[in-house]
């Protein structure tokens, strides 16, 4: 007589979720290598993570691999030779950087700009911050798996450098500032250009819009992943969209107007969670702000010099350069001594794409700098990173990373 | 809601004398604090609203005594106001009380202040290196460290030419003389 026998086979699922409880208890844990060459890290940065199975327990993330020496080579030129150097810092947008370190060493001269030059060089920002968070979001979209959206955004941005490559006569070395001025004035249909671009820029921002927002894969890989709460935000010296992401209203043109932004109207968006998906939506209405600040700019561009009125200090035009002994002295002495600037020091933050591009000058008087430090707000964001990412699964962290937007380039200077 | 001046006041009581406020510049307010007081006057900052440090750089006045300058640039949220504080350290002291507790982004702050200039930061969790590697000896910031870089164990594999700019031809020095300012070649830094 045959006997029934009940076998317990547990599902695939049941052991692997059993395998899953020993290794648990056995605590072991796995070192994993991210970077310093890897798609998601943008550029040369390595996070060493140590891992309990998915499960980030610890990050380190090293920096240093873009190292220059910028400070180290600041030091030993003039002021006005250091510009093409920042271009170099955040190389996604060089045109927000040459007018962060112009404004701060005007800031040292104590010039205050005519005010067509303050209105180009705030046309010059906005549309560096377009061009770096279109590039921002495409490539964060690419971190999450929508391949699509980075075409979208990259058709849009190379209007955006044609934009600056008739404009300065370079795509990525703009070095479009001087010290007290703009290297050149608008080119002849520059402005209608420009109209053009701005006007068609919304709709095409709207298809990211409609691509990415409601996306359930998208969403589903952001929303409430790497929340940075309001107090850690500003203990970590977060700024730009990532604190504006934790609900942080600090937009240093709003806090501390420069360039003339106070007279024109708009608005500092800000997150309520502080997750990857908060700082996404931050980045895509910024988009709208700097079309609006930049149609204000080109309806009430004023006539008038692009350069301040101090002839010991300016170069002189060439014409008169190539006409006059004097203008050709002078000439002589600005571009070997540099600028005479006063002792002193000062420091000066400007409302970059990736946070606050501050610059400390300490100055003995004369051509070049006795020490200029450059606060990169990649850095500052980049260190919040041991912190917010154990917890996370490693999938995740290259949602983080993406949401933070950092530039190796401007981290490691 | 307390504004700078008042905050002044206080501090000038609590701190008596050791608390200078230097001559305005630029409309940039500047603290000048001895650095025994450094930690007590940052603490009570924060207290007082100081939430966001901005930056921390260091300045080295080389030929000067005490020869390294620290800086911290503060910002307040809610006063909307910025404020910098300075300490000055001598060469054989070399070191201050790391703020890393109050601000955590000091952190990496005083890493790099360490990398750059060599000041220790006291009781700092974690004072490695952090733009140049692990085991690099010197530190590149120092003005008696040559733009060139320093010559290394590996010629054939690491070696360094002389900087384009170093020591001009055109390049000019600050100096009371405009004799002395003068662009022309100048023997590098003592190495």
């Amino acid at each position: 007589m045959s006997t029934v026998q009940e076998i317990e086979i547990k599902d695939s699922a049941a052991r692997t979720a059993e395998t899953v409880d020993t290794l648990d208890t056995v605590g072991e844990k796995l070192i994993l290598n991210l970077g310093p060459s890897h798609p998601s890290t943008h550029g040369v940065l390595r996070i060493v993570l140590e891992l309990d199975g998915e499960i980030i327990t610890k990050a380190d993330p090293d920096v240093g691999y873009l190292h220059r020496g910028d400070e180290k080579i600041a030091e030993n030129m003039t002021w006005t030779q250091f510009i093409p150097y920042t271009d170099r810092l955040d190389y996604l947008a060089p045109l927000a950087n040459n007018v962060a370190y112009a404004c701060a060493v005007e800031k040292l001269m104590g010039y205050d700009l005519p005010p067509r030059a303050k209105a180009i060089r705030v046309i010059c920002a906005e549309l560096a911050r377009i061009s770096a968070h279109l590039l921002g979001v495409g490539c964060y979209a690419m971190d999450c798996g929508a391949m699509t959206v980075f075409l979208y955004t990259f058709t849009e941005r190379e209007k955006v450098y044609n934009l600056i490559e008739s404009l300065t006569g370079a795509r990525f070395t703009t070095s479009y500032t001087r010290i007290g001025g703009l290297a050149r004035d608008l080119p002849e249909g520059w402005v209608d250009n420009l109209k053009l671009f701005l006007k068609q820029l919304p709709e095409k921002i709207g298809e990211v819009d409609k691509l990415l927002t409601r996306s359930p894969i998208f969403v589903g890989r952001t929303r409430d992943i790497g929340v940075i709460t309001r107090e850690d935000a500003i203990n970590f010296g977060l700024t730009g969209p990532n604190l504006r992401g934790s609900g942080v209203s600090y937009d240093l043109r709003k806090n501390k107007p420069y360039l003339g932004y106070e007279q024109y109207d708009f608005d500092v968006p800000v997150g309520s969670v502080g997750d990857c998906y908060d700082r996404y939506l931050v980045r895509m209405e910024e988009l709208y702000q700097s079309i609006r600040i930049m149609e204000q700019a080109i309806k009430s561009l004023p006539d008038g010099p692009i350069f301040v009125n101090d002839p010991k200090n300016i170069l002189p035009k060439k014409s008169d350069v190539l006409t006059s002994m004097e203008e050709l002295i002078q000439q002589f002495m600005i571009v070997t001594q540099g600028i005479d600037t006063p002792k002193g020091e000062v420091y000066f933050g400007a409302e970059n794409p990736k946070g606050e591009l501050g610059f400390y000058i300490n100055s003995r008087g004369g051509g070049v700098p006795h020490r200029l430090k450059i606060r990169a707000p990649s850095f500052v964001n980049l260190s919040i990173l041991p912190h917010l990412l154990p917890g996370h699964s490693v999938s995740d962290t290259v949602a983080i990373l993406g949401s933070l937007d950092f530039v190796m380039g401007e981290c490691d200077r | 809601m307390a504004d700078l001046t008042s905050i002044n006041n206080s501090f000038q009581a609590r701190f008596s004398g050791k608390v200078k406020v230097q001559p305005l510049f630029r409309e940039e307010t500047t603290w000048l604090v001895e650095g025994s007081e450094l930690l007590p006057v940052l603490t009570a900052l924060k207290e007082e609203g100081f939430d966001l440090l901005i930056d921390l750089s260091t300045v080295d006045n080389f030929g000067d005594e005490p020869r390294f300058e620290i800086v911290y640039e503060l910002y307040s949220t809610a006063l909307n106001q910025n404020l910098r504080v300075k300490a000055v350290i001598s060469e054989d002291v070399n070191s201050v009380p790391t703020v890393s507790s109050l601000w955590r982004t000091a952190n990496w702050h005083e890493r790099e202040a360490y990398d750059m200039m060599g000041i220790r930061f006291e009781g700092h969790p974690d004072l490695r290196r952090i733009l140049m590697w692990e085991g690099y000896p010197y530190h590149p910031l120092k003005k008696d460290f040559p733009l060139e870089g320093k010559v290394t164990d590996m010629p054939d594999i690491a070696f360094s030419k002389p900087a384009p700019l170093e020591g001009g031809p055109f390049v000019t020095a600050p100096a009371d003389r405009s004799g002395d300012r003068e662009p022309k070649a100048r023997p590098s830094a003592a190495v």
